[in-house]
């Protein structure tokens, strides 16, 4: 018998043995969100005010937004992912605070972190596992986003509970295309840097624990 | 605070300017989609929502 068969019959490697920007982002992320974590729980340890988030995310975006383009090709880029990271983590406290203070908030926020944590996993190992090209989900989610952030600025005048709920949900879903569309675009060589991948998976997992918070805050209050 | 709703605002609309020319070259650019592509996107997030509504019965 033909030993050599038993060759042809192993399974391919994983793309995460062989992609080295997806080891590489995977590692990132990892230690950004521990980062994140501890930023989140300083800004509650001093019971930062409400408008922190505010600041926080405008300065994040800002600093993605001008500041990491430049850097991304540089070690210095990863101290400015962490500095997007802390500050968007330390934003994070005060909605934390609130949401602990509710009388099931201690298990709305498990069950937003557990949420998202499961949604993250399982879609990157749907595009691992089917090593599926989803590069054609671009411009729908692109387009869905703007969307959705038009949406958002209404809501921020409008302030309807419902339109609050739907525009979580659709972000939920949006983001979850965006995990798709990130983690294919890595493993099929569309994305070649490591500091972009992070910070754009990382923006995903934020974006879907905010409004899994949001969801079950909502749905799962008493008031 | 009415001041902090206006901030707000203008932070989500200069990311939706940021964002716009981006979202024009990705709607012109990206490949289209077979009818198998689109299920193998629209099954998972059917998933995710089945979950999410799982994660809302248990709170």
């Amino acid at each position: 018998m033909n030993r050599n068969i038993s060759t042809v019959a192993q399974r391919a490697p994983s793309a995460l043995a062989t992609n080295k920007v997806l080891r590489n982002t995977y590692m990132l992320l990892s230690l950004t969100l521990l980062f994140s974590g501890l930023t989140a729980a300083l800004s509650m340890f001093l019971q930062m005010p409400p408008m922190t988030y505010l600041i926080s995310i405008i300065g994040g975006m800002v600093i993605a937004m001008f500041v990491l383009p430049r850097f991304a090709n540089s070690t210095a880029g990863i101290g400015i992912v962490f500095l997007i990271t802390g500050l968007l983590g330390f934003g994070l406290g005060p909605i934390l605070t609130m949401y602990a203070s509710l009388p099931n908030g201690g298990n709305i926020i498990t069950l937003a972190l557990g949420g998202t944590g499961v949604i993250f996993l399982g879609l990157s190992a749907y595009v691992l596992a089917t090593r599926k090209d989803f590069s054609f989900l671009g411009g729908f989610l692109m387009v869905g986003f703007l969307l959705v952030l038009l949406a958002v600025v209404a809501n921020i005048f409008l302030a309807i509970p419902a339109m609050s709920l739907m525009i979580s949900a659709v972000v939920i879903m949006i983001m979850s295309g965006f995990i798709l569309y990130d983690t294919s675009r890595i493993i099929h060589g569309g994305e070649t840097n490591y500091i972009l991948a992070t910070i754009g998976l990382y923006m995903t997992i934020f974006n879907i624990f905010i409004s899994l918070l949001q969801i079950l805050g909502i749905m799962g209050g008493d008031d | 605070m009415d001041w902090m709703k206006i901030v707000a605002a203008m932070a989500v609309i200069m990311f939706i300017v940021f964002l716009f020319p981006r979202a024009r070259d990705m709607m012109e650019n990206s490949p289209k989609g077979t009818s198998a592509d689109w299920m193998s996107f629209i099954i998972p997030i059917v998933v995710i929502v089945l979950f999410v509504m799982l994660l809302i019965q248990l709170v």
